[in-house]
């Protein structure tokens, strides 16, 4: 990390952003022998912290979005739809950007997510199959570094095994294995971007068992590791930087500066050759959105009109209970176990316990169903909110805790253009940019697929015979914080922002990396579909240079 | 049964809060200290209330609890002199409290006593922050950090039903296991 922040000469590709998609193609293209320079707008944090952030997120005085440091003048923002946006909490500002605090896990999305339009008749198809995605889902596995097994029947074919063995099974995934199978609902590991055994230098998990927000081991993969690698390899990475604007050429044809800010009030320059913006799906609209000009008085790259357009989210639907067995929880932070049995086919019922469902197969989205090995109150968590002491407290935590279960699952959003993020010129930031304003809601089709969602799980611990203690549904649901869909790719100018590469169609030298550029988001965790879309973008890039 | 507190759970309890471990290779002593050329961070008044609130805030089957307090007290203010400040001012707001009400420091109290002035002051309904009110940052300071070095330790799991609870790098093994195992 440089303490110089004045712009480097004869740099080829310029990268907005140190989280996961600009982090690997930063290493990828300074590996090829290529001058990388990294604008990262937050801190690199200090992995020697990591234990003290840990408690911080064990002690209710402390929390997110307080715990990576996001929040104040520099983070305001403007939430103005039918649901609250709640965007720091959703979101990590710094080298290794939001996988700081994720959870780490790493499907591939389904063939059938490639091509929703023609499929169910609603959203829009990406521009590419999932063989085309293929062979980076690979590579993105073994960049990260994924623990998985060859045992979901549901999943879409793949080359060869994960790169590490899959987490055994829990003790509580052996429960919930008892009612799906009486419920004729097939059951699978997880991929986890999650050491299970020593890789890359980093640890295996040790099980401190607060995988979000915070990894004090380093056996959950963070994109910290190829900066680190891409830093090896060449790259200059500055932080906290915040780009202001992109500039033009007289054209508008190419990119020709990233004008940014420096901590102590200085305003810099940084031209390049290439320009990879992978700032994460709000602030990489807002760039593109306060980078308007004469030719683009929309705002850079928005010829098309849907820049900010189409913002979709996951969304979590979720029930619990509890049953008069010990379910053992909180002993990790991630889950093991997980069906996509409701997935390609969301209304299919089982031959023996889930009824199809009412509304027909296109008229839902995508259910990936979660088995949680967290669910319920924490022991600590009890111990540090109820108040009490002594033996009192005692017998509390052990009555709260250690019966509970949670069947998790997150379900497609259906892209839709009133969902937008803009900018709210009523509000300014520290630097005096207007905010980004999310405005975001929920569509019939989501609501009947949470509803889907709900009923399957109801029927999962009703085999269980448990009480039912609480369920997320359409009334109360909430984003899984998967910024989606506000530069969608595609191959019509007019409906789309980037082509199938990832190159702006309005911009021959800008490329935008990110969760941003999908056209529909199916209802996996998205960020190794981030990985392998940076790394073909990167080949694609490097074909230029 | 008696559950009793061990090196290996203050070392743990440190580990959930990024502590040095400096005070697990022995009990830390006023004069070490001074040999070391180092300001004491707390001193052994410190200590002891420290010791006196876990007595009243942990099960009354624990056992051990001094020694425990000690290594945590010392690895965890050894590096965070911002923590020992919090805590010396919180044992100055009990002492103080307790003097008006009690005409003795918190320490001196019996158990009984050192309950109801916790009771007393509002500390169970208190929220616990760091730059909060008196109340509030004793809650911070002293009672939620015995009480996570305590059930952030396996033996503090273990009371509770949990070998391997938040905080603690326990492995892998307990996560798998059934209760019966």
């Amino acid at each position: 990390m440089s303490a110089d922040r004045t712009p480097s000469d004869g740099v080829d590709v310029c990268v907005i952003g140190a989280g996961p998609a600009g982090a690997l193609i930063a290493h990828r293209l300074a590996a090829a022998g290529h001058e990388v320079t990294v604008l990262e707008a937050g801190p690199r944090f200090d992995p020697q912290k990591r234990i003290e952030q840990m408690e911080d997120t064990l002690r209710p005085a402390h929390g997110r979005p307080e715990i990576w440091d996001m929040g104040g003048e520099r983070d305001a923002f403007t939430s103005s739809g039918d649901r609250h946006y709640p965007l720091n909490h959703t979101r990590v500002k710094g080298v290794g950007g939001s996988t700081l605090h994720w959870q780490g896990m790493v499907m591939r999305l389904h063939e059938r997510d490639f091509a929703v339009a023609s499929r169910d008749g609603v959203a829009a198809d990406w521009p590419i199959e999932y063989d085309d995605l293929r062979p980076y889902y690979a590579e993105a596995e073994a960049a990260l570094g994924v623990a998985g097994a060859s045992d979901n029947p549901f999943a879409p074919p793949r080359e060869q095994p994960h790169p590490m063995p899959a987490f055994d099974p829990s003790h509580s995934d052996s429960i919930f294995a008892e009612a799906c199978e009486a419920l004729g609902i097939t059951t699978h590991s997880v991929p986890n971007a999650r050491n299970s055994e020593r890789y890359d230098g980093r640890s295996a998990c040790v099980g401190y068992g607060t995988c979000q927000p915070v990894c004090p081991s380093g056996a959950k993969y963070d994109a910290t590791s190829h900066v680190e690698k891409a830093e090896d390899a060449g790259a200059r990475v500055i932080d906290r930087v915040p780009v202001q604007r992109l500039e033009h050429d007289d054209a508008g044809e190419r990119v020709t500066a990233a004008v940014y800010a420096t901590p102590d009030g200085e305003t810099h320059r940084q031209e390049a050759r290439e320009f990879v913006l992978a700032a994460g799906g709000v602030e990489t609209t807002r760039l593109l959105l306060l980078s308007e000009s004469p030719q683009y008085p929309d705002g850079l790259a928005n010829s098309s009109g849907v820049v900010g357009r189409y913002f979709h989210e996951h969304l979590f639907a979720g029930t619990s209970g509890v049953i008069d067995r010990e379910t053992r929880q909180h002993h990790v932070g991630f889950n093991t176990t997980e069906s996509h049995q409701f997935y390609d086919e969301p209304a299919a019922g089982t031959d023996r316990g889930i009824p199809a469902a009412d509304a027909g197969a296109d008229d839902l989205g995508p259910i990936k169903l979660e088995f949680r090995n967290y669910g319920g109150p924490s022991t600590v968590g009890v111990a540090l909110s109820d108040g009490g002491w002594g033996d009192g407290l005692r017998e509390r935590i052990s009555d709260t805790y250690g019966s509970h279960l949670t069947v998790g699952a997150l379900v497609e959003q259906t892209p839709r253009r009133e969902n937008y993020v803009g900018l709210d010129p009523s509000r300014t930031d520290d630097h005096g940019n207007p905010v980004p304003e999310i405005h975001w809601g929920l569509d019939d089709r989501t609501r009947r697929t949470l509803r889907r969602a709900n009923a399957i799980q109801e029927a999962i611990l009703d085999e269980l015979d448990a009480g039912i203690t609480w369920q997320i549904g359409p009334e109360n649901t909430g984003p899984a914080f998967h910024h989606m869909g506000t530069t969608r790719m595609g191959t019509d100018p007019d409906g789309s922002v980037v082509d199938a590469r990832g190159q702006t169609h309005d911009l021959a030298n800008l490329w935008l990396a990110g969760s941003s550029v999908f056209p529909t988001g199916g209802a996996m965790n998205p960020t190794l579909t981030i990985a392998a879309l940076a790394l073909r973008a990167a080949d694609h890039v490097e074909k230029r240079l | 049964m008696s559950h009793e507190l061990t090196r290996r759970d203050a070392i743990a309890a440190l580990s959930a809060v990024g502590a040095s471990l400096a005070g697990c290779t022995a009990p830390a002593a006023d004069d070490e200290q001074a040999d070391a050329g180092e300001e004491p961070s707390l001193s052994d008044h410190d200590r002891e209330t420290l010791s006196a609130a876990a007595e009243v805030l942990y099960p009354d089957d624990v056992s051990e609890v001094e020694p425990f307090v000690e290594r945590y007290a010392a690895g965890r203010t050894a590096d965070r002199p911002e923590h020992a400040e919090g805590i010396v001012a919180a044992v100055t707001y009990l002492d103080e409290y307790c003097q008006a009400w009690y005409e003795a420091d918190f320490a001196a109290l019996s158990p009984d006593e050192r309950d109801e002035a916790l009771r007393r002051m509002g500390a169970e309904k208190a929220d616990s922050d760091p730059n909060g009110e008196d109340t509030e940052r004793l809650r911070y300071f002293v009672i939620n950090d015995l009480l996570l070095a305590l059930y952030a330790s396996p033996t503090g799991g273990e009371l509770v039903g949990i070998e391997n609870p938040p905080g603690h790098p326990g492995g892998l093994a307990s996560y798998q296991r059934g209760p019966e195992s």
